[in-house]
């Protein structure tokens, strides 16, 4: 690999490990929504 | 406050490809600003690494010192906020320093000819990031009551590792650089700009996925509380 290889994957790297972290979020905060949704049709119920 | 959220995001967002451009314009040679980080003489290209390795460590550190102070005061007041904050701190504390763990062994091949080395930066630096994972493992998979307490202890002693990784380029004899600012070496002023203003960008970033982080934290303690209320009540409304 050339010295530009290894630039553009240590920039690469930086912005998978980065955008990972980011989709865990988005995937934890669409499971919270649903939770949420589920308790207010079981209060509603009640 | 809501209205904050975007602006920081529109922010971030333009001081992230401004710090992207200036870290690369002359290797892309798209020249959108006159100005842009020079190519270093000795390691060439490659060195551009530099401009992220060394912005995500600061971030890290800082996000680690955070933790730290966030835990001191949920040991003394009790107050779960201080708690939330702690643990965000570490969890985005670590995806900083794995980025510095990652990017550090691809510029350390084509510079040293080797991916690795237990060297004492290198070493510190992935113990530090063990106890954080360590932390996170303890507040994930723990369901005591005491989960809190025992982290914000694991956080106190967990920081101290902090100032040891730091400065132990100074105190040791190790492969890894002396520091360019503070450590007696010397920068180019528009290398020195460009480092800057990518860690400018890094910890903007790192303050709006804290707040994401935090509010979410905070909505799954109030969906976990709303459920246990929940489960106290009959149908009908009333105690059982």
């Amino acid at each position: 690999m050339s010295g530009n290889g290894y630039l553009f994957a240590a920039y690469a790297a930086t912005w998978i490990i980065h955008i990972a972290y980011l989709g865990t979020i988005v995937r934890r905060y669409s499971r919270l929504k649903r939770e949420i949704e589920q308790l207010k049709k079981s209060g509603t119920r009640s | 406050m809501k209205r904050a959220f975007p602006i920081l995001g529109i922010v971030t967002a333009i001081l992230l490809s401004y710090a992207l451009c200036m870290a690369l314009m002359p290797v892309t040679h798209i020249w959108i600003f006159t100005v842009g980080a020079p190519t270093e003489q000795t390691m060439g290209n490659v060195q551009r690494i530099f401009y992220y390795h060394v912005p995500s460590a600061w971030t890290a550190f800082i996000l680690f010192f955070v933790n730290f102070a966030a835990s001191v005061v949920y040991l003394i007041r009790r107050r779960p906020a201080a708690d939330i904050v702690a643990l965000v701190s570490a969890e985005v504390g670590v995806v900083f320093c794995t980025v510095v763990l990652i990017t550090g062994p691809i510029w350390a091949r084509p510079v040293w000819g080797i991916w690795w080395t237990w060297d004492v930066r290198l070493t510190s630096t992935l113990v530090l990031w063990l106890i954080y994972v360590s932390y996170l493992f303890l507040r994930r998979f723990s369901s005591s009551g005491q989960t809190p307490t025992l982290a914000a202890a694991l956080a106190v002693l967990g920081a101290l590792c902090v100032p040891f990784v730091y400065l132990s380029i100074r105190f040791f004899r190790t492969q890894h650089p002396q520091p360019v600012i503070g450590g007696g070496g010397s920068i180019d002023p528009r290398m020195l700009h460009v480092l800057l203003i990518n860690w400018l960008a890094f910890s903007c970033f790192a303050y709006l996925v804290c707040w994401s982080r935090y509010r979410l934290e905070k909505l799954q303690r109030d969906v976990d509380e709303a459920h246990a209320l929940e489960s106290l009540l009959d149908p009908r409304g009333s105690v059982r």
